[in-house]
């Protein structure tokens, strides 16, 4: 065994558990991270020769718990435990005990770990930081270079978030049926956030933000794992990997946005495609919609259609509808008011969106999209002013490129 | 005979490789697939989605539908081959050179196959004239 890549995968795939238990031994978080690290050393140590455990969490935890303990021992001059080179494997007593331990927490062990991360008093960057450096076990430098800032600043960054943590109240009691559920919530959005951060629409970029957005999949599915009968945990993975899967196609070579109906669809990764209907079909046997099921649906019904002219637009118009009950934004609004253009027409779908107007007025989208119906009614001076304004308001340069191409056909047609 | 070869390893684990581990295992794999291939003796191969996609049908006088899979092991299914070996010797030689490809974690279940319904799936049968 002298190629240690399976190590890593281990490592990484038990991380979660193992830090989440630990937590729960020692109640802090910079302890218990410090156990699982000190476990991963000696994995490093002992696995190469004697193979992985069968169990590599168990194996993980206990190792960190006693490590950790040991240390706390030797400072107080007592026994040390026996070396763990000769243990090939946990006792199989020891082992049930352990998870025994572990499988009655597991859940709620899990889910503690995640929404620690997720504390209110966090503003969103640094949940999103902490996540990935906890949960994950991404280096300060990795995360750094994906959110695009020194590594200094989110040494930062993470270094004050722990540090929130640890003055704040962090609840060990088992949490009750509302308390879980409204983790959960929290959760999942501190997860689409690690997601959308690794949407990034700038050619540079998008190889390093790429990582972000593959992390939230795998926190998605540790959620998924650890609550396999929740249509919203599956509708945010369904939804997160049907975006994701569009993610070859959507810049050229250039770099420039390429939009929805202009995109090679077969560039469009199909396993993720597969994974994210199967998913959404699970969670619509459910009957219990929520929002991250209705955006799958959605994202499900682009990717069903093999062309662009054969995207279902009616019932892109109807979920968005739905979507907008359950949650209402001038935004989604904005999102249905494309779907009605689709189905009938530019002037209705102008309806929807000249209202926005107060609530939108310094969104790129809205003025982008503004424009582009104007501009099929026939409007342009209006379309161009509407363009104008998206330019200004661009978040890259890949979206002014895109809105500068609409500008410039309506001026040549003009002049 | 026809062997089945389960292929049993952490899901989570596999799902935690790095991008350049995966490519390479997956490039081994495939040299002892297209060797199988050569030899006439590779049946279909199927790589399952994650267990998180699955869903159980669980028996009874009121059949219960279960998300996830049948039972939470540590291990999961996340594939499998049909093999033609002429005796366990060879399956299990097989068995190896997939493991030699794949090492260190996870393990391949030999089955032989009783019967073997080789339809084709993606074409309609053409309705008898």
């Amino acid at each position: 065994m002298t190629d240690i890549g399976w190590i890593d995968g281990v490592l990484g795939a038990a991380r979660p558990q193992a830090v989440a238990a630990l937590l729960r031994y020692f109640r802090d978080l910079d302890l218990a991270e410090e156990a699982f690290q000190e476990a991963c050393l000696r994995a490093l140590r002992t696995w190469p020769r004697n193979g992985p455990p069968r169990d590599p969490a168990a194996w993980l935890i206990f190792v960190g718990r006693n490590a950790a303990l040991d240390d706390v021992r030797r400072r107080t001059r007592q026994v040390p435990l026996p070396d763990e080179a000769e243990l090939s494997d946990l006792d199989d007593a020891e082992r049930a005990m352990a998870e025994r331990l572990d499988s009655s927490h597991y859940r709620d062990d899990m889910l503690r770990l995640l929404f620690i991360c997720c504390h209110p008093e966090l503003p969103a960057t640094q949940q999103v930081a902490l996540a990935l450096r906890i949960v994950c076990g991404l280096s300060v430098a990795q995360i750094a270079r994906a959110f695009l800032v020194g590594e200094a600043a989110m040494e930062q960054r993470i270094t004050r978030a722990k540090a929130r943590i640890a003055k704040a109240d962090v609840p060990f009691e088992t949490p009750g049926a509302p308390e879980r559920a409204e983790r959960l919530d929290v959760v999942s959005a501190m997860i689409y956030l690690l997601f959308n951060e690794g949407y990034s629409s700038r050619r540079e970029d998008a190889d390093q933000r790429r990582k972000l957005a593959e992390e939230a999949i795998r926190l998605a599915r540790l959620l998924l794992r650890t609550f396999p009968a929740e249509p919203e945990v599956m509708g945010l993975l369904a939804l997160m990997l049907l975006q994701q899967a569009r993610s070859a196609a959507r810049l050229d070579a250039d770099g420039t946005i390429v939009l929805l109906e202009d995109q090679d669809r077969g560039r469009w990764n199909r396993a993720q495609i597969t994974e994210g209907l199967a998913l959404i079909d699970k969670a619509m046997r459910h009957r219990r919609p929520g929002p991250y099921q209705i955006q799958a649906a959605i994202a499900a019904l682009h990717a069903r259609a093999a062309r662009a002219g054969d995207t279902d637009w009616a019932e892109i118009d109807l979920l968005y509808a739905n979507l907008e009950r359950l949650q209402p934004s001038p935004v989604v609004t904005l999102n249905r008011a494309v779907a009605v253009s689709k189905v009938r027409g530019p002037a209705a779908a102008l309806a929807l969106v000249e209202p926005l107007e107060s609530k939108l007025s310094s969104y790129f989208y809205f003025h982008g999209v503004r424009g582009a119906l104007l501009d099929r009614l026939g409007r342009r001076a209006e379309a161009c002013v509407s363009f104008d304004r998206a330019i200004a308001l661009a978040n890259s340069p890949a979206e002014a490129a895109h809105i500068r191409q609409h500008l410039d056909r309506l001026e040549g047609k003009a002049s | 005979m026809l062997y089945a070869i389960l292929c049993y390893n952490s899901e989570d684990a596999v799902g935690s490789w790095s991008k350049e581990y995966h490519d390479e295992t997956m490039a081994r794999l495939h040299v002892v697939h297209d060797k199988l291939a050569r030899q006439g003796r590779l049946g279909p191969v199927a790589r399952l989605l994650p267990t998180t996609a699955a869903t159980t049908l669980r028996k009874g006088r009121e059949n219960l539908v279960i998300d996830g899979p049948f039972a939470e092991t540590k291990e999961q299914l996340l594939g499998f081959y049909i093999v033609d070996c002429s005796s366990l010797d060879v399956a299990l030689e097989t068995a190896r050179e997939l493991a030699g490809a794949n090492p260190d974690t996870g393990s391949y279940e030999i089955r032989p196959v009783a019967e073997l319904y080789a339809h084709t799936v993606g074409q309609r049968q053409k309705p008898a004239a």
